[in-house]
């Protein structure tokens, strides 16, 4: 069966700064597929683009060159407006920092993406509640986010990007806080969101990631560019 | 709907995660708005008030007038003026300030020949012969007597003259009344030393209230040295008196209002790394720009408004139940014995609303206008402060 491309780049480049003396191209001419439903792991070490290309594929940031398509849809020059709608109904990020909201509730963290739509609150309260009991999390809604470890923020972070039913889990460094026993845990639950028909997309440079037998392609960047392109045959 | 009411509980969370700092800007943002709506209260308040007592004033008073200088007026003028058609009472007046070397105060010294209309007595009765009084609350606290006690007054020749007092008035009138001493007129020309044939200004009735202004010029064509001053005259300055007396209040208090002003657009305008970066997160799982915008005005509003009817509560009972006392010594009268009554609630609706627009609005716009920097910006680079 053919492969369906759900994120398509072409010639995509980020430059901060531009025309300042401490400008920086931050991803340089990628082009790049990604299939649905697959794991795609972006590898690199510090600096070499990972984190920037996964906030262009999520709709994070815009390219300075180049076009991106999801769903045969070219986003490059979208107005912001329908970039936010693009991000809820079709990405769940994880990010390396998690990025939640501290001091508000685990169960707020988790419902904020889905305050600005028409769903009740009760309803977006049991999706949340189910979604963490999913997570064994459950028995911590109520505390506060900096009261949580590393592993349970993690959690929690992947909850939120779950409660959208994403299409796609964008996770930038998703290990690099969590020991190996966490580590192994996370991926399990990534594994289980490719199972369920989620195209995860993983930006790391961790070998027990990268190395994963899930893994359908490896993306090996640095300095920007893309060097390889590894396919995993599961 | 339900997504505003969602965004609007959000909004309730992020104050109260913040609620120090949020609490203290309410503070002093609230006592800003108690400080105005305390000085419009009591302007307001005052000139209603003042007005309200000037119905019962006559509309029309003539004094005389020599070399631009108040001068006591002849009698005989009633009669001249009475010849006027349309005109009805024309009773002279006898009346003048007193100044009390003992507790160094001014008194308003007026001589009666009958109840005084409008005036209600707290204590006692009207004086009804000479050697009687009735004296307002300042004075009998000022003298430290009440009815049946003896006024000592000095009279034009320097001899002491004593006057039982009659009767206290009430606090309801006390803007008139508060230095106020009726005596009958007889003790008054005689406390003044003033000619027999004068008295200090005439009270004129017109029939037709709009026919005043024709009697006011035809008088002083008849009286070349008269001066025909009107109600509406003295309604006119009383306003002026008491705008002029805000506007100074609120000049001094203008450089408070200048740095609350700075202080609030600082914290308006200057969103930490902390709330940049929410916005970005916001941003990053789905919030639209006009979420986010509709979020920091939610915040705004709540500030805004909470301070602006704490404050203005807190003026209303500070002016009402509290008789003004922070301000009433620059706004009241300008005797030495303040008035200390309390004020009939007047309050503009059209000043609320100014108050309103100048405090709320402004305050709102400054929180949205930085957030909408920050929630046009990628959600990327808003993350990263």
């Amino acid at each position: 069966m053919e492969k369906q491309t759900i994120i398509k780049t072409k010639n995509v480049s980020k430059v901060f700064n531009p025309g300042m003396a401490d400008e920086t191209k931050a991803v340089a001419d990628v082009t790049l597929k990604i299939n649905r439903a697959e794991v795609t792991v972006l590898k690199g070490p510090s600096g070499s683009g990972k984190t920037t290309l996964l906030s262009l594929l999520g709709c994070m940031a815009r390219p300075t060159m180049g076009s991106i398509c999801i769903k045969d849809k070219d986003v490059a020059k979208l107005p912001e407006r329908f970039l936010a709608r693009i991000r809820r109904r079709t990405f769940g990020f994880i990010f390396q920092q998690y990025n939640l909201i501290k001091d508000i509730s685990v169960i707020e963290n988790v419902m904020l993406p889905l305050y600005p739509l028409d769903v009740g609150l009760r309803e977006i309260k049991a999706r949340a509640e189910g979604i963490l009991d999913d997570l064994n999390i459950l028995n911590k809604r109520n505390m506060k986010i900096q009261r949580l470890s590393g592993g349970e923020q993690q959690r929690v972070a992947i909850a939120r990007a779950l409660i959208n039913q994403p299409e796609i889990i964008l996770a930038d460094e998703p290990t690099a806080h969590l020991d190996t026993k966490l580590s192994g845990k996370l991926l399990d639950i990534l594994q289980d969101m490719n199972s369920q028909g989620k195209t995860v997309i993983i930006g790391t440079h961790d070998p027990l990631v990268y190395e994963s037998d899930f893994v359908d392609r490896v993306v090996e960047m640095r300095d920007g560019m893309v060097q390889q392109i590894v396919e995993h045959n599961r | 709907m339900q997504r505003h009411r969602k965004i609007l509980e959000y909004a309730l969370s992020s104050l109260l995660r913040r609620k120090y700092k949020n609490i203290a800007l309410i503070a002093v943002f609230s006592f800003i708005v108690a400080v105005l709506s305390s000085v419009l209260f009591l302007t307001h308040a005052l000139q209603t008030e003042a007005e309200n007592i000037l119905v019962e004033a006559p509309e029309l008073i003539v004094q005389k007038v020599a070399g631009g200088r108040h001068d006591l007026i002849p009698v005989a003028y009633t009669k001249r003026i009475k010849m006027i058609p349309g005109i009805g009472k024309v009773t002279p007046r006898y009346w003048g300030y007193y100044y009390d070397s003992l507790t160094g105060g001014n008194y308003t010294i007026l001589g009666v020949d009958r109840e005084i209309e409008g005036l209600t007595l707290l204590e006692g009765d009207m004086p009804i012969e000479t050697g009687e009084c009735a004296i307002g609350k300042g004075v009998a606290a000022a003298r430290r007597i009440s009815v049946g006690e003896e006024l000592v007054l000095t009279d034009g020749k320097g001899a002491f003259s004593m006057f039982t007092v009659t009767g206290v008035f009430s606090a309801a009138s006390e803007l008139l009344t508060n230095d106020l001493v009726v005596l009958f007129y007889e003790d008054i020309v005689r406390l003044f030393d003033m000619p027999a044939d004068k008295a200090t200004d005439i009270v004129v009735e017109v029939f037709n209230d709009t026919e005043t202004p024709v009697v006011a010029r035809t008088i002083q064509r008849l009286l070349p040295d008269t001066r025909p001053i009107m109600k509406s005259e003295i309604i006119r300055t009383y306003s002026t008196v008491f705008n002029w007396r805000s506007g100074l209040v609120l000049t001094m208090f203008f450089g408070a209002l200048v740095a609350f002003c700075i202080l609030a657009w600082d914290k308006a305008t200057g969103l930490s790394a902390e709330e940049r970066q929410e916005i970005g997160i916001l941003k990053a799982i789905g919030w639209e720009t006009a979420n986010i915008l509709e979020l920091k005005f939610w915040e705004g509003v709540i500030v805004s408004l909470t301070s602006y009817l704490t404050g203005v509560i807190l003026a209303y009972l500070h002016i009402f139940y509290l008789g003004g006392s922070f301000l009433s010594p620059a706004l009241k009268g300008w005797s030495v014995i303040f008035p200390s009554f309390r004020l009939t609630p007047y309050v503009s609706v059209q000043q609320i609303f100014i108050l309103l627009f100048l405090t709320v609005l402004p305050y709102v716009a400054s929180t949205i206008i930085p957030s909408w920097k920050a929630a046009i910006t990628d959600p990327d680079a808003a993350m990263r402060g």
